[in-house]
């Protein structure tokens, strides 16, 4: 079976298009858990630009940032389903349309 | 084209052998457990209830494939699958035993040598909690969601105290290949083995690997998933036939991972504590010739009338494997090397395994907030203090 | 081969993205990003990045997204009632959406510099030596600003979760 190498710009395009779905589910979605796994899979597509770009100068940079990426989104994981569980204490919804009680 | 042949043979050995000890693992947990309870346990299926695990496989292929009505069928389906999926993924990277030379084909006793091996075997046990908890979801029965929430809580806070007890060894050797940290093992120190439980120092680290690995593999005493006086069954009361019996092979090939990887890292993995290979060839022979003689000897005053035929049939099989030990150690060196890592490596992994069964047969359960309580305040700070001591020492001695 | 294995898994890591912004259900959404974790992570593995491979399955897939879906289960979230905002919405938005991803193929395909081709091996300084000889020397202030960070971040935690608020 003969090799075929793949493009770099395969695996950007991927990347964008795999960005512009978590930001089409983060804008469009009503759950407030479904907006944040949104957050998530656009932090995933980010990652993976940065380990492309890594290949392409054969530098391990981008490994570290995108590690970094990880650290901070576990993080955020942590604090951000903290609040959407006291939200959900406070509220008993998880519509985010519904918790908007600083508007007017 | 020669190393696909090879791959694929060397899978399905380790897949044939791996399945067939899962079941008989279990024969062995309901032997050991029945004689510290002084019963005598599987008996009527041929000699000691040897075939017991065939007739269990042939009940549970047979039983009715119950779906209930109220479950989400997708993931009901799905779950016992991904959870023996998982639990079998691991055994991949874990190597067997050192490179071998037979028949003029040079291999590694192991399928995958990658760098990241222990990473690899990381990520698939913190992937293993999925199984349990959708199957404890999908149920839709409170009994069966409390059990997996319980074992998502319990994995993920085990997981951490066992990163950083296997941290302390990955220190020590300096690699994260398996391979390499069991060849950090090799040779000894004025006698003792050099390995990392003895002469690196992690008899301590050893112990809360193996404290955490029972939390992982939901193992008696940290067995909450699946208390039955509070949860029935936890979270596989609405499971029946082959399904429910996916979540017994994974508990049991998790096992084994956990035990071959304690192995690898703290036991020194194939590395006999008998320096020349002669003489730990010599010893295996022993072990073998004295169980056969063992069975000889019962033979003489059997019970029943099969047992006169069938032990000394073990006992000439099992005589037979010792001959072939002794000829590695005397006649024919590579493949003594081959066999004599195998055995050492069986042996280490079935002393823990009959630790674990042990164990099943001797405490009580957890309550849960006593399991909370032990993996973050205890747990967490000994791995963690464990680890630093390690890193201290192995910064002093470089 | 890498050809492939590169089609397969982008196909599967796309659709899962799909899945995960179409679906009601919250676990469905949850086990949809599962998908797109692992298949992103064979894809660091074809890319040289070992490490970010494991890591991503350890951190994301086995940490995170188990966080996610213990929540779901706790809230016992259920099916989403409306799941799509306004209607404007649904007609607007998957036009913006298409339009916005031709525009960045467009500019990933046609005005970036020539780039390198991926064969599985070609690179391999991704392994766990290399990552540590990095953070260790080069990240080593970044990397001990995070484990503050994630110290913040487990107080916060805590504060937020505990059960009486006042």
């Amino acid at each position: 079976m003969p090799n075929v190498p793949v493009p770099l710009n395969y695996y950007l395009t991927l990347s964008a298009i795999l960005f512009m779905i978590g930001a089409a589910g983060f804008i469009i979605r009503r759950n407030i858990i479904t907006v944040f796994m949104s957050i998530e899979l656009m932090l995933n597509a980010v990652n993976l630009t940065f380990v492309t770009f890594s290949y392409q100068f054969r530098q391990v940079d981008g490994h570290i940032y995108s590690f970094f990426v990880m650290v901070v989104a576990a993080a955020e994981a942590a604090v951000g389903l903290a609040i959407i569980l006291t939200v959900f204490k406070n509220r008993s919804t998880l519509t985010i349309d519904d918790v908007s009680s600083m508007k007017n | 084209m020669e190393f696909i042949i090879i791959t694929l043979v060397k899978t399905g050995l380790v897949a044939f052998i791996l399945l067939t000890t899962l079941a008989y693992l279990q024969w062995v947990e309901r032997k050991v457990i029945a004689h510290v309870q002084a019963r005598v346990g599987p008996y009527r299926v041929g000699p000691h209830g040897l075939l017991q695990p065939l007739a269990d496989v042939v009940k549970l292929m047979t039983k009715e494939d119950l779906i209930p009505d109220h479950v989400n069928k997708v993931f009901y389906v799905l779950a016992p699958f991904l959870a023996v999926f998982l639990a079998l993924l691991s055994i991949s990277v874990i190597p067997f035993g050192p490179a071998v030379e037979i028949f003029g084909i040079k291999t590694n006793l192991g399928l995958a040598d990658i760098n990241i091996g222990i990473l690899l075997i990381l990520a698939v046990s913190s992937l293993g909690v999925y199984g349990i908890a959708l199957a404890g979801w999908a149920s839709n029965n409170k009994y069966s969601l409390m059990g997996g929430l319980r074992s998502a809580a319990q994995m993920v806070s085990y997981e951490l105290p066992m990163a950083l007890a296997i941290a302390a060894p990955l220190i020590l050797s300096n690699s994260l290949n398996l391979r390499e940290i069991v060849d950090t093992q090799a040779g000894n120190w004025y006698g003792i083995p050099n390995w990392n439980i003895f002469t690196g120092g992690q008899i301590f680290g050893f112990f809360l690997f193996m404290i955490a690995a029972f939390a992982e593999t939901n193992r008696i005493p940290f067995d909450l998933p699946e208390a039955e006086n509070e949860l029935v069954a936890g979270f596989h009361v609405e499971y029946s036939s082959m399904k429910f019996a996916g979540f017994f092979m994974a508990e049991y090939a998790n096992m084994i991972t956990v035990c071959s990887v304690a192995t690898v890292l703290f036991l020194g993995g194939w590395h006999s504590p008998i320096p020349s290979q002669a003489g730990s060839g010599v010893f295996a022979a022993l072990v073998h010739f004295a169980a056969a003689g063992m069975l000889f000897f019962h033979a003489m005053h059997a019970a029943r009338p099969f047992d006169k035929i069938t032990f000394p049939v073990f006992g000439v099989v099992i005589s037979g494997i010792g001959a072939i030990f002794l000829a590695g150690a005397f006649v024919w060196p590579a493949l003594g090397a081959a066999i004599n890592g195998l055995f050492w490596y069986g042996a280490k992994t079935f002393i823990l395994l009959f630790v674990f069964i042990w164990i099943r047969a001797t405490l009580p359960r957890f309550r849960y907030d006593q399991l909370m309580r032990f993996a973050w305040l205890f747990m967490f700070p000994a791995a963690l203090l464990n680890m630093l001591i390690t890193a201290f020492f192995v910064a002093l001695k470089g | 081969m890498d050809l492939i294995l590169f089609i397969v898994f982008a196909m599967f890591a796309v659709a899962s993205a799909l899945g995960l912004i179409l679906q009601t259900h919250p676990i469905n959404s949850a086990l949809s990003l599962i998908g797109v974790m692992g298949s992103l992570a064979v894809l660091y593995l074809l890319l040289g990045a070992e490490f970010i491979a494991a890591a991503q399955l350890v951190v994301y897939a086995g940490a995170i997204m188990v966080l996610f879906l213990f929540v779901i289960m706790l809230l016992n979230a259920g099916e989403e009632r409306n799941p799509w905002k306004a209607p404007v919405v649904a007609y607007i938005g998957g036009p913006v959406v298409i339009f916005l991803i031709g525009a960045f193929v467009y500019l990933i395909n046609f005005t970036l510099p020539p780039m390198r081709s991926v064969s599985f091996g070609d690179f391999t300084g991704g392994g766990p030596r290399e990552i540590g000889m990095a953070i260790f020397t080069k990240y080593l202030l970044p990397f001990e600003v995070t484990s503050v960070l994630i110290l913040i971040a487990i107080v916060g935690a805590m504060v937020l979760a505990r059960k009486e608020i006042d």
